[in-house]
Formats: structure tokens, C-alpha cells, sequence
């Protein structure tokens, strides 16, 4: 049996890759180490969070799936940001652990062209340079096209509490011993990388008397374009603050030999933007406390997540640290902390298709590649599965720019940057975040998905009928004025704000701040348009200024863009560059200006000589 | 950029000992072929005594410096030779050095070289750049701090506190739930717009302060024919051992001559004597000086103590009443007979050329007008340059547009673009920002996380 194509791995970059694989007609075979482990969530039960959330709008805009299994198991969820402007809004749900990855597996039995198996992929098939199956744990082989390996933390995964170190993937499950050891051999530079988790906790050994609530939003949201909300705001579960104070600083402090990171049991290199507890107060000596979170994990369990209190310290210091909480007095610990150290990839080695450089025909995503978190993963997932399908089917491939989406700039990060600690997707990186909104997501990439195939006929005229109504309420709004009367006047002063001095057309008037459409809907019919519509078109209209000085920036780095540097391009004969950037250009090898200027260690001074080189050298050849 | 290059970068004036600079990966080699002495083998960072010789003939007597790369200024090898013979010895052993294979340096090439070869940034070339033109002792004091990075400094310190709250913004955007952490509000940005509003300002206000500098200021003298308008300049320049320069042409020209007060370059302008007139020639003349003293900064009225005042001199004093106005009455020590109207007593200066009285009390009312020495008594860290100051006030009003934005009702997302735009605007004077620099400070800077 030969497949179109392999998926290694069924967590969140798995799960993506193979469903739209299948989705765009190849035959696909998923190679799960526990079938009943697909789309686990080995660590927060939450999906979204700022920027994350706009990740997984994206992949729904795509045809993905993420969206639409969180809209359908979590338990709570909020608009994260809302005050702060458009550009930085984004939802986080508390998503059910045992729903979740539950619903997934169901979407994907039910998919067409993909075949589900449970074993351990321990080597890859490789026939002049290129991937074309994989061997099993068994020696079995199966040929296919093209791989994707989304193996997440289980390459040769250890897992660290205080000084033991267990060989093993999260929670217990089966790592996978050789597959990084003959990825090396084939030429792939290994990197050892470390994240954790922090303690569970049973519910009713809690305290919540003692802690401050936080409730969901009392709007409904989804996800997905296309869902309708399917939960009850008012049946929303709460999550709880909680702080740490001096009495756990001091265990932590006395005991900071015993933890895996300052004993020196760990050798891998810890994300930045999650560091562990004991991380936290030795960097950060002088804050009195530090925020924690309680998050229920599932409706159908009673353990509860304990956010921000991730640690590698031994059991018996856990307890200790534990009990200093209040309201976690008698709290009995269910699962304890742990670090994860695993292999992943250098993504320097990675093209901006998610295929390696190395080996033709192989895909990588996820945590192989580098990232943290459930919705980088799941986004690379959906790239590489359309990738690998666009490849074998001899199509170009769909690369999103920084300036289409946030899974762009996340490639596009990981391919020329490279990364040193786990990569977290956070707004921060975006430079054109206020054309990267949650709202447009589908404006974005529904027609490029379209295009490529990942998109289906029905999602894509849903989308199709929402460019309507947005382009039909903007024409309306620009249509219309507002007559001022007596009556308008009355209206306005009773609303306490300031009357326009002529007629004006509603367009201009909601450019004010203090004017909504709700208001504007007092003088004109829009009850045709949907919320969403609406607010498309708020934002469009009230930011417009600044929206197009984004776009004039994005049109600078297009044209970037379009410097393309040949292929053959020897950067050892451009005299005068820094050695530094001679060395990574050599390695990272960017396809053009634009992404050559985002390397690290490459200056202005280089990419003018660059530029420079280009002119001279293939000026020469022209003529 | 494999050639190599030479210039002569000492003035040519006789006497002075004459610097030829080579610099380039063939330095070495060029200045050793025509050198007694053995450079080849020479150690870096030292002087060889020699003679240059060429085709059997010594040219000069000289002492070569070696500095090989990269430790140099350009970082390519560079050689430095110091001639003894004048103007003309000096010229043939450059007009050898480029016969032989060196080419001749464009304006400030060596510097583009420093910057292109990641000696120095570019405020630090820019500065260079001000260096070799440097006029008097301030420009050059201004130019050596800005190298020093006083300047790079304090641009570096209000980026730094821009980054502060960029940072602190992001993080209530990328971690909204750490309550904990200072949220900026828009009252918190209303006060740290208004902070950096004052410390950009400071540096405009400096901007200006840096041209007159770097470029001097102009005092305009004006009066009629004869009324001892040379004579005051000659005896300011005089006393001042100033350089005159002359630019030649007719005697209705301005003539122009410098002296440096409080370390700032005073330029004189010798204004065809102003009045009306029907002869052609003479009229283009008048029309210049009027033109001339519209545009100084200073106007030096001078009259004559022992006429009355003339229609046209009332006109002038009408015209020019500003503060920028001094009037210099002349010719005290002869009778009074000049009347002038009370309203121009406070910028009255009495003296005469004869028993030299009256100058210094010019000169102090000069320098005081202009406030020259606070202006140089300060830290001379301004900005001197059209670009930089340009970027300063780009930087500015980008502020200001937040500022309007918050005034608005902006949210927090919007307000932050232009803030970011003022924080690279500034980066760009300094010439490096990274990218990822800002992300790396919130790391730093704050504790988040699972």
C-alpha cells in the first residue's frame, strides 16, 4: 500500500495536517503512538490567548479544524484585550480536556482518504535525497510521497522532577528512541529544548472561599466563520487567582538545588515567555508575589491546572511550595510538575513551505520545529499538510507573508531567524498587527485557501456572502446622510454629543469616536447586517488612517520582497560583509531582500552590499 | 570596494606639516614601493622614519605610520605619511601615490568606508563628517562629543524610555491576565507622552543651538557710505587675528570676515553702504546688502556722531527696529550732532575706531544677543545635521499624533503605533535597531508565564 501522504504524530500539528491532506484528495495515513492520545493537551486546557486566538481564526479562515472542535468542548470564554483596540483582541476558551481531543478524533474517523494506525515511527525512508516512507518501530515499512513529522516533544523526551530523569513523553506516554538519532545521521542538526508543566490539583481540596473568581464573557463568541455559539454564556465554569508570597519564595529559594534547572540535571534550553516558578523568583528577586491561575481541566474530572506554578523541583518541595498558597492550604496534588527536555529541529534547516532543505518531499511542524503551544503547532500542522499536498501534486506552494497572517510571520520567523528558546507566538512580533485582526481573519486567507484547494465550496460562499454585506453596508453608510432636524438635535443633545454643523454622511459620522453603528442605526435601517459585518466595518471605517499607513509599510516590504537573490548566490564573494552575517546568510539562504534583512546578525551596511553585489554581479551577466 | 584610496587630509597651507592618508588592502604595498624604509614587515600602530624616493629621486623627508587592519579607522590597512616639504613636495608624492595605483578618495570616503565596514554608526560617521569641516573650537568640541556618543547617548536614553512603555504595553496585550503588572492607562500616557515630548524638544532646541555651531552667525553692517563700516570690521578682525577671506569681485561685493566669540564664528558682512540710488550698477549692490540684512541675524547699524540723522537712516531704523537690531554711533570723539528717537536708546553702542573705544562693549552686546555662552557653556552633544534633525522632528510629531490619538479616544493598540514610529525614527539617528529588540526587552524586563 503506498500513501500520498505521512503524517508521524496526531497532536495539534497532526491533527491539521492530515485532515486537510485528506481533505484535498490525497490519500493519507496518520501514525499515532496512542490512538487514543490524538490532540491530547498535555499542558494548559486552554486554546487561544493573545495572538494565539487570532492563530486559530487563521486556521479556520484556511479550512482547518482547531476553531471548530474548541467552539464545541470549551466550558469558557473571553475576549481577551477588548479595550485595548482592534488590532490586539483575540479569544482564549478554557477548553475541556476530555471533549476536546474527543471531538477531534471524531472529525477525523470521519474524514475521507485518511487512515488512522497506532505505532512508532523510528526511521525514514530516503531514496537520492528525498523522503518516500517511513519504518516503523517493528521494521515494517510504508511508502508514501511526501512525510510530515509533527512528533511534538516525544523525540527522545526525558522528563525532569528534582534529580530524576525519567526517559519518557508527557504524561507517561512512549518517546520515541531513535527517529532524532537517524534524522542527525541524515544530516538535520538536533536541538535540545525544554518546557514544563505545573502541578494538578483535586477540586475539592481547594479552597475557593479564599480566592477571587474569573468569569467569562457575557457576549458570545466562537471561533470559527461558521459556527453558530453552541454554549450557554450564563453556564460558563470560573477559573480562580491565586498568589504566591513570601512563605513559598523562601522554599523556593532554600531548595533551588534540588529543582532539575538549578541542579544541573537539565540541559535543554527553557522557553523565555514560560519560565518556571523557581526561574521566576531567582530573575525577579524584588516582586513580593507572583499571579497564579486555577483552571479546571474538564468538566468530567476534578483536577484542576495551577497556571504560572510550572516547576522541576522534587514531590515532597511541590507539596511544600503547594500548601504556602492560600487557599491551597490542604490542597492534594494529582499530577505533579514536570520539565520535558526533547529533540527538535533547527528551523533554519526549513523552507518557507515547511519542507526541509535537506531532504526533498519531507515536512516538518510543530514543537520538531521549534514552537511552543497548541495553536503554533496546529497552524504549522495546516501549512505543511497543504504544502505537502500542493508538492506532490507538482503546484506552488501557499506561503502566507508577515503581512497575510500571523501563521506567516511564524514561519517566516522560524525559517530565517531560527529560533534559541521555544518560539510562543505573541503580538509583539507582528509589524503589521493592525491588518492581522481577529475580525478579518477570513478576509485574509479564505480565498487563498480557496484557491489552493484547502477551502471548502460551502465555507467559501459563506465567506463570499459576508464580502457582500460588508461591501453593501460601507456603501450604504457612504450613501446616506444624516439631516439634521430638531428632532436629530434633541437626540444627540440628550445623548450628550456634540451635533454635527451640517448634514453629514454616516460614513463621516461614525469616524467620531464616541459613535457606534448601534447609534448610527437610530437614523438608518441595519438590521439587514449581522454583528460581525458591523464591527468589519466599524473598524475599518474608525481605523482607516491608520490602516493605510500599514498598508504603505506592507507595499515597502513587498517590494523587498520582490528582490529576489538567485539561488547560486556565493556570499563568500561579497567582500566586506560581517562575518556573522556571511555565515548566517550562508545558512539560512534567503530567498529575497526583504527576508534576508530579518536574519539576525545581518546589518543595514550588509544588505546594501548586498544589494550592491546583486547590482554589479548580475548587471554583468545581463548584458 | 577593493581598490585603494589616498587623499591629502591636512589643509594645504605653508609650513604646516601635510598628512597623506592611504588606506585599502594595497596601502601597504604602494607606500612600501616608493619608501626607503621597510614597511612590509613593520609592526602596527608605529611611525618609520624615511625618505620617499621614485624613479631615483628622493621626494621628502618622512615619517610613515603603519596601522594595519582591522584595528583602524576604515578597518583596512592604513598608512599615514607625514610630509615635511610644503605644499609642493606634498603634491608630488600624492601625484605618485596615484600614479602608481591609488585612487583618489571621494569626499569622506574614508569615513563612508568606517560605517560600511562596521567601524562606526552612522550618527558617529555623520559626526565625522562635521569633524572635517569643523569651523572653531565649539564646532569641534561638538563634533568630538557626538563621536564620544554623548549625542548616541541621550537619543539612546529617550529610546529607552519609549521602549519602556512599549514594552509594558505589549505585555498588557500579550499577557492580559497578569493584572499585577502596571497597566498603561491613557492618564499614564498622557504624562509619559508629555516626558518625552519635553526631552525631544531639548534636543531641537539644541538642534538649533548646533547649527550656529557648527555654521556660525551672521551680523549684517549697515549704514551709509563712510560712516567707518570697513574700519570696525577691520579693527573686530584685527584684534581677533581672524582669517579675512575675500571674495573677489567689485567693491559694491560684501566682503566678509570672521572672528570667534565665546568659541561661535561671528561672519561679518560688509554690506555695500545702503541708499537709494539710480546707478544700475550701484543699485544691484544696494539691493544685495538690503537683501543680506534681511536674512543675518544680527544687524550692526553704524552712524556717524558728528552728522544728523539722514531720511534714509531714519528708513533703515524703521526698517530693522527688531531685536535684532544693535546701533554702533560711531565717530564719538567728535561733536554730537546726531539726534536719534528715544525708542532706539536701549540698543545704542557709542565708540569710535580712533581711540579704538566701544568694541568690546560690541562684541559682549553681540554675544549677549545671541546668548553664545550658555549656548557653549552647555554640553555640546546637539544635533547638527539636516537629516538627524529632520529625524528629530519626525520622531516629534509622531508623539504628537499619539498625543491626538489619545485625545480622541484611541485605544491603546492605535496610540502605540505612532509611539513605536517615534522609537525608530530615533533609532535611525543612532543607525542601529534590531529587530527583535523590543521582544527581547519584555523578556527581561517581566515575569509571565505558565
Amino acid at each position: 500500500m503506498i500513501y500520498d501522504i505521512i503524517v508521524v504524530g496526531g497532536g495539534h500539528a497532526g491533527c491539521e495536517a492530515s485532515h486537510i491532506s485528506a481533505f484535498m484528495g490525497n490519500k493519507t495515513l496518520l501514525i499515532t503512538s496512542n490512538i487514543n492520545n490524538i490532540a491530547d493537551m498535555p499542558c494548559n486546557p486552554s486554546i487561544g490567548g493573545s495572538a494565539k486566538g487570532i492563530i486559530v481564526r487563521e486556521i479556520d479562515a484556511l479550512g482547518g479544524l482547531m476553531g471548530i472542535v474548541a467552539d464545541k468542548s470549551h466550558f469558557q470564554i473571553k475576549m481577551l484585550n477588548n479595550s485595548k483596540g482592534p488590532a490586539v483582541r483575540s479569544l482564549r476558551a478554557q477548553a475541556d480536556k476530555k471533549v476536546y481531543p474527543k471531538i477531534m478524533k471524531e472529525y477525523l474517523e470521519n474524514t475521507k482518504n485518511l487512515t488512522i494506525i497506532e505505532n512508532m515511527v523510528e526511521n525514514l525512508i530516503v531514496e537520492d535525497n528525498k523522503v518516500v516512507g517511513v519504518i516503523l518501530s517493528n521494521n515494517e515499512k510504508i511508502y508514501s510521497k511526501s512525510v510530515i513529522l509533527t512528533t511534538g516533544t516525544y523525540l527522545n523526551a526525558n522528563i525532569l522532577i528534582g534529580s530524576e530523569n525519567t526517559p519518557s513523553g508527557p504524561h507517561g506516554e512512549k518517546r520515541s528512541n531513535e527517529l532524532s538519532n537517524n534524522l542527525k545521521k541524515l544530516g538535520f542538526n538536533i536541538k535540545r529544548l525544554k518546557t514544563g508543566t505545573p502541578p494538578r490539583i483535586k477540586a475539592n481540596s481547594i479552597d475557593f472561599s479564599k480566592l477571587k473568581e474569573e468569569k467569562g464573557d457575557d457576549t458570545y463568541w466562537t471561533f470559527s466563520f461558521d459556527t453558530k455559539p453552541l454554549y450557554n454564556i450564563n453556564k460558563q465554569q470560573k477559573c480562580y487567582l491565586v498568589y504566591t508570597n513570601n512563605k513559598t519564595h523562601e522554599i523556593i529559594r532554600n531548595n533551588l538545588k534540588l529543582s532539575a534547572m538549578y541542579g544541573g540535571y537539565a540541559t535543554g534550553v527553557g522557553p523565555r515567555y514560560c519560565p518556571s516558578i523557581e526561574d521566576k523568583i531567582v530573575r525577579f528577586s524584588d516582586k513580593e508575589r507572583h499571579q497564579l491561575f486555577l483552571e479546571p481541566e474538564s468538566i468530567y474530572y476534578d483536577e484542576w491546572y495551577l497556571q504560572g506554578f510550572s516547576t522541576s523541583m522534587p514531590r515532597d518541595i511541590q507539596e511544600q511550595m503547594v500548601h504556602s498558597l492560600e487557599g491551597l492550604e490542604k490542597a492534594e496534588i494529582t499530577k505533579y510538575a514536570y520539565a520535558i527536555e526533547y529533540d527538535a529541529i533547527d528551523s533554519i534547516q526549513i523552507k518557507a513551505n515547511l519542507e526541509s532543505k535537506i531532504l526533498e518531499n519531507l515536512f516538518t511542524a510543530g514543537q520538531i520545529n521549534g514552537t511552543s503551544g497548541y495553536e503554533e503547532a496546529a497552524g504549522q500542522g495546516l501549512i505543511a499538510g497543504i504544502n505537502a499536498s500542493l508538492k506532490i501534486n507538482n503546484k506552488d506552494p501557499l506561503i502566507l507573508k508577515r503581512s497575510d497572517a500571523y501563521i506567516g510571520v511564524l514561519i517566516d520567523d522560524l525559517v530565517t531567524k531560527g529560533i534559541t528558546d521555544p518560539y510562543r507566538m505573541l503580538t509583539s512580533r507582528a509589524e503589521f498587527r493592525l491588518l492581522l485582526r481577529h475580525d478579518n481573519a477570513d478576509l485574509r486567507l479564505t480565498e487563498l485557501g480557496y484557491e489552493v484547494g484547502s477551502v471548502s465550496e460551502k465555507k467559501f460562499n459563506i465567506y463570499k456572502k459576508r464580502v457582500d454585506n460588508i461591501l453593501k453596508l460601507k456603501q450604504l453608510l457612504n450613501d446616506n446622510k444624516l439631516e439634521i432636524n430638531n428632532d436629530i438635535i434633541d437626540y444627540f443633545q440628550n445623548n450628550n454629543i456634540s451635533i454635527p454643523k451640517n448634514n453629514i454622511k454616516f460614513i463621516t459620522l461614525l469616524k467620531r469616536p464616541e459613535i457606534s453603528l448601534d447609534f448610527i442605526s437610530n437614523f438608518i435601517n441595519l438590521n439587514s447586517f449581522t454583528s460581525d459585518v458591523k464591527e468589519e466595518v466599524t473598524i475599518e471605517v474608525k481605523y482607516e488612517g491608520y490602516i493605510k499607513k500599514e498598508y504603505i509599510e506592507k507595499e515597502k516590504m513587498l517590494k523587498l520582497e520582490k528582490k529576489k537573490i538567485p539561488v547560486d548566490i556565493d556570499y563568500n564573494k561579497i567582500k566586506n560583509i560581517a562575518s556573522e552575517a556571511r555565515q548566517k546568510l550562508s545558512l539560512v539562504r534567503p530567498e529575497n531582500i526583504a527576508q534576508a534583512s530579518r536574519i539576525s546578525g545581518v546589518n543595514p551596511v550588509d544588505i546594501s552590499l548586498i544589494l550592491i553585489y546583486l547590482k554589479k554581479e548580475y548587471a554583468k551577466n545581463d548584458k | 570596494m577593493e581598490d585603494t584610496i589616498c587623499a591629502i587630509s591636512t589643509s594645504l597651507s605653508i609650513g604646516a606639516i601635510s598628512i597623506i592618508r592611504v588606506s585599502g588592502p594595497k596601502a601597504i604595498f604602494y607606500v612600501d614601493s616608493i619608501f626607503s624604509g621597510d614597511l612590509k614587515n613593520a609592526k602596527t600602530h608605529t611611525i618609520t622614519y624615511g625618505h620617499i624616493k621614485y624613479k631615483n629621486e628622493v621626494i621628502d623627508e618622512v615619517l610613515v605610520m603603519l596601522m594595519r587592519s582591522p584595528k583602524t579607522y576604515t578597518t583596512e590597512d592604513i598608512i599615514e605619511i607625514n610630509c615635511h616639504g610644503g605644499i609642493n613636495t606634498t603634491k608630488k608624492v600624492f601625484e605618485i601615490l596615484l600614479e602608481i595605483g591609488c585612487r583618489l578618495a571621494e569626499p569622506g570616503e574614508f569615513t563612508k568606508r568606517a560605517y560600511l565596514n562596521g567601524r562606526i554608526n552612522l550618527l558617529e560617521a555623520e559626526s565625522v563628517n562635521d569633524l572635517i569641516i569643523a569651523k572653531n573650537d565649539a564646532a569641534r568640541n561638538m563634533a568630538i562629543n557626538n563621536v564620544d556618543g554623548i549625542l548616541t547617548k541621550k537619543i539612546r536614553n529617550i529610546r529607552e524610555k519609549i521602549s519602556k512603555i512599549l514594552t509594558n504595553i505589549e505585555v498588557n496585550i500579550d499577557y492580559p491576565e497578569y493584572t499585577d503588572e502596571l497597566q498603561v492607562t491613557s492618564n499614564l500616557m498622557y504624562d509619559y507622552l508629555s516626558d518625552i515630548t519635553t526631552e525631544l524638544n531639548k534636543l531641537v532646541e539644541g538642534a538649533k543651538n548646533g547649527r550656529i555651531i557648527k555654521d556660525g552667525v551672521s551680523v549684517a553692517i549697515i549704514g551709509k557710505p563712510n560712516v567707518g563700516k570697513s574700519s570696525i570690521l577691520n579693527h573686530l578682525l584685527d584684534e581677533e587675528k581672524a582669517i579675512v577671506t575675500d571674495i573677489p569681485g567689485t567693491t559694491r561685493d560684501i566682503v566678509e570676515g570672521s572672528i570667534t566669540l565665546n568659541g561661535v564664528a561671528i561672519n561679518f558682512i560688509d554690506t555695500a553702504g545702503i541708499r537709494k540710488t539710480e546707478d544700475i550698477v550701484e543699485k544691484i549692490g544696494v539691493d544685495k546688502s538690503q537683501k543680506t540684512a534681511d536674512n543675518s541675524d544680527l544687524i550692526l547699524l553704524v552712524l556717524n556722531n558728528n552728522e544728523e540723522l539722514s531720511n534714509e537712516e531714519k528708513e533703515l531704523l524703521n526698517k530693522y527696529n527688531s531685536d535684532r537690531l544693535i546701533i554702533f554711533i560711531n565717530k564719538n570723539d567728535l561733536i554730537n550732532k546726531l539726534v536719534v528717537p528715544e525708542e532706539f536708546k536701549s540698543k545704542i553702542i557709542y565708540g569710535n575706531t580712533i581711540d579704538v573705544d566701544g568694541l568690546d562693549i560690541l562684541k559682549k552686546t553681540i554675544s549677549e544677543k545671541l546668548n553664545l555662552e550658555s549656548i557653549v557653556s552647555k554640553d555640546m552633544s546637539y544635533l547638527s545635521n539636516i537629516r538627524q534633525i529632520d529625524l528629530v522632528n519626525k520622531a516629534n510629531s509622531s508623539i504628537e499624533n499619539a498625543n491626538n490619538a489619545l485625545a480622541n479616544g484611541m485605544p491603546i493598540d492605535i496610540i502605540e503605533i505612532d509611539l513605536k514610529s517615534a522609537w525608530e525614527y530615533l533609532g535611525k539617528i543612532i543607525g542601529d535597531s534590531y529587530q527583535d529588540e523590543l521582544i527581547d526587552e519584555i523578556f527581561r524586563n517581566f515575569c509571565l508565564g505558565k
